[in-house]
């Protein structure tokens, strides 16, 4: 993926060198000094700069790098994002690219660690000489992600939750955000959930950005439905036993249980809560239920919980964006469905790759003003940047899982709601610090 | 928060009994092979996951949990006896170190092999049918699976115990652990009885990863989080003690349950005090010979 033409370059005058040390040798004439000289001539050819800037010159692809969880808790999840992502690139290069110019995914496992990411995006930045950023899995992560993007004046589209990035604080004309935030997100399942199973609400909660955001989310919602907050126990994230912390929520005796959590801790949280029986008396929701983790914990686990999401292959029904974005997934993955976290891969390159297109350029500036004019039906319905704050305005769907009645093993969840996109759900540009 | 009573105060300190008793299970194959043989096992992990994905395995061919429950122990058992007679025995006299490097290096062989095999995202792995629920335990409900692992990991020490204790193969294995020198010099071989040691130990940890594969799914990354707690375990019961792997395991669990009630987000941390503090005071762990790492 990452492999470039100046790569390619050092491994033939190598090959070259060492043919000529063979020919040499068989005839005996040329000392090992001369060889010597051979070798290390090539190998400073081959690392000389200005060969690899005449090279990018001539034909060098648009480069955007991808810095995503592939190892760790969340890894399933990122992979999907990959996959998808690398189908947006396919994709403009069979339509031409950019006059020709091509497009190329440089991924990059940033473990989930805030200090890894930063390391790889700059790595990126510096070495690889990315055009764009995309990518994270991380509410956190994507903070340090964005805080090198911002200071090296390079656009980075993040692809996962958070708040903090719209407020201004974190917030600069180089960044957007594709994926939902949690206050979009907390308020779409909360305006459904307390309005059908209760008011009396504990939380079982990833403690980090994330966990925060959301329970700050639902909270806020919950004020129009007077919910009673009976308490919110927090765990680290890659937890694999919650048999503790259980037995405590039970006891609190609430209408919702609301855990929120990602990835494998969602699996496990939710596989051992059934197991606890917490589903007799008590309704589960969750912010989020990703796709790959109701594959991968099993329909067992995740029967009736109630989440959001900010894609769902089913859509396709709705959607003509979806079912194109569905068929082009299925052709090129032997007819697997693309999932939530890979749909935000797909739609945050996509996005990035429709302003090189529309703005005729890779230039930053002149990108950031194309995508700021964009109005897209990439592969959920209508969305836009808002313009304060580059966040995506777009719809919320909220879920839930089914455990029967299943046509595939694709047919995971039932779309039991969904908000249209609307600014109002969004917290203002004022309250975000923007001025007007 | 409100709602503290003495039975949600009973039922959380079961709650970090029975969670002891996975530690235990988890600890038990690292402290038998340190103690015996004073090898660090590092792939102690990698052996508990590979027990999770040949259980996977068997039930994707058409077997059932029951009879996962004796293959996957024989077979992990067996890849064991070959790590022992064609890695690890050529180390022996070398000093702890080489074993140990060589086990970390056969983890992560372990679980990209089985990244290649199985893929890298995770797989269900269904309680079996009658195991499943909740049952009431007089306190609160508590599931019927966990109670299942507690009367497993009992069966497991029982039949060690009566092995290790009763039997005059297990009498060799202690006299070799204690002094393998004149073991040897009585004439007995006591390379067999290293090899059969460390197969038992890896069998156990196989065991142990098939009982938690139902408890959270199956991935290759499961062995990673748990040799670290089995660490500690073993090390505050004292390296190559049972008894103190035993002992120190339930404590462990009963540590992290009540850490989890009054403080949840100090639960991982607890683990970790828990061991310094012990060190501090008893530096060989609970039930340890001084000086066996020298």
């Amino acid at each position: 993926m990452s492999e470039d033409g100046a790569g390619k370059t050092k491994y033939n005058v190598i090959q070259g060198s060492k043919a000529m040390t063979r020919n040499v040798t068989k005839s005996g004439r040329i000392s090992r000094r001369r060889l010597l000289t051979t070798v290390s001539a090539g190998a400073a050819l081959a690392a000389w700069p200005f060969r690899i800037n005449l090279l990018q010159a001539q034909e060098a692809p648009i480069k955007i790098g991808f810095p995503v969880p592939l190892t760790g808790p969340y890894g399933t999840e990122a992979q999907d994002q990959v996959r998808a992502a690398q189908l947006a690139i396919a994709q403009f290069n069979d339509a031409g690219g950019l006059n020709g110019r091509k497009a190329e995914l440089v991924v990059r496992d940033d473990k989930l660690n805030p200090g890894e990411a930063a390391t790889r995006t700059l790595e990126l930045v510096e070495k690889e000489k990315v055009n764009f950023v995309v990518g994270s899995l991380s509410a956190a992560v994507q903070l340090a992600i964005n805080n090198v993007t911002k200071e090296r004046g390079i656009i980075f589209n993040s692809i996962s939750q958070s708040d903090a990035i719209n407020e201004a604080a974190d917030f600069s004309k180089y960044t957007f955000h594709e994926a939902m935030n949690p206050h979009l997100t907390s308020g779409a399942v909360g305006r459904y959930a307390f309005s059908k199973f209760g008011k009396k609400v504990a939380f079982l909660t990833a403690d980090y950005a994330y966990g925060h955001e959301m329970v700050r989310g639902f909270l806020e919602v919950g004020k129009k439905f007077n919910i009673e907050n009976l308490g919110d126990v927090r765990h680290p994230i890659g937890t694999s036993d919650f048999s503790t912390l259980l037995p405590r929520l039970q006891a609190l005796k609430p209408d919702i249980l609301c855990i929120i959590n990602f990835g494998r801790d969602q699996q496990i949280a939710l596989r051992q809560a059934t197991d606890f029986g917490v589903k007799k008396t008590i309704q589960i929701i969750a912010p989020l239920l990703s796709h790959a983790s109701r594959v991968a914990a099993g329909p067992q686990a995740f029967e009736g919980v109630v989440g959001g999401c900010s894609f769902y292959w089913g859509i396709e029904d709705k959607f003509a964006s979806t079912k194109a974005f569905n068929d082009a997934f299925r052709k090129m993955y032997d007819g697997k469905v693309p999932t939530d976290y890979g749909a935000l891969g797909y739609g945050g390159v996509r996005t990035v790759l429709a302003g090189v297109k529309n703005a005729g350029s890779v230039d930053t500036d002149k990108v950031i003003a194309a995508m700021e004019a964009l109005k897209y039906d990439f592969y959920k319905g209508p969305q836009y940047y808002r313009k304060c704050d580059h966040q995506s305005v777009q719809s919320v769907l909220v879920i839930q899982s089914k455990s029967k009645d299943m046509k595939n093993e694709a047919d995971v969840f039932e779309v039991i709601s969904t908000d249209e996109p609307n600014e109002a759900n969004l917290r203002s540009c004022e309250a975000l610090g923007h001025k007007a | 928060m409100a709602g503290l009573s003495l039975e949600l105060i009973a039922l959380q300190l079961f709650a970090g009994l029975a969670l002891g008793a996975i530690y235990v299970l988890f600890a038990i194959g690292l402290s038998l092979i340190f103690g015996m043989l004073t090898v660090v096992n590092f792939a102690h992990g990698a052996f508990y996951m590979v027990g999770a994905y040949v259980g996977l395995y068997i039930l994707m061919l058409g077997g059932n949990f029951w009879i996962c429950l004796i293959a996957v122990p024989l077979a992990v058992g067996l890849f064991g006896l070959l790590v022992e007679r064609f890695l690890i025995r050529p180390l022996y006299g070398r000093g702890i170190d080489y074993p140990l490097l060589l086990t970390f290096g056969l983890s992560y062989v372990m679980v990209e092999l089985v990244r290649i095999a199985f893929g890298k995202t995770g797989y269900p792995f269904d309680t079996p049918e009658i195991l499943q629920g909740a049952v009431n335990i007089g306190v609160g409900y508590f599931p019927l699976y966990r109670l299942f692992v507690i009367g497993a990991t009992a069966a497991v020490l029982l039949a060690l115990w009566l092995f290790l204790e009763r039997t005059s193969f297990g009498l060799i294995i202690r006299a070799g652990a204690r002094d393998p020198q004149i073991v040897r010099v009585l004439g007995v071989d006591v390379s067999r009885v290293w090899l059969i040691v460390f197969g038992i130990g890896t069998a156990i940890a196989a065991f142990a990863g098939l009982l938690a594969a139902p408890l959270q799914g199956v991935i290759p990354e499961m062995g990673g989080t748990i040799l670290a707690e089995a660490f500690v375990v073993t090390v505050v019961g004292g390296m190559g003690s049972i008894g103190g792997a035993v002992l120190a395991g339930l404590l462990v669990g009963v540590v992290v349950s009540m850490t989890s009630l009054f403080a949840p987000e100090m639960a991982k941390v607890s683990i970790f005090a828990l061991m310094a503090v012990v060190l501090i005071v008893r530096p060989q762990g609970f039930f340890g010979r001084a000086g066996l790492m020298s």
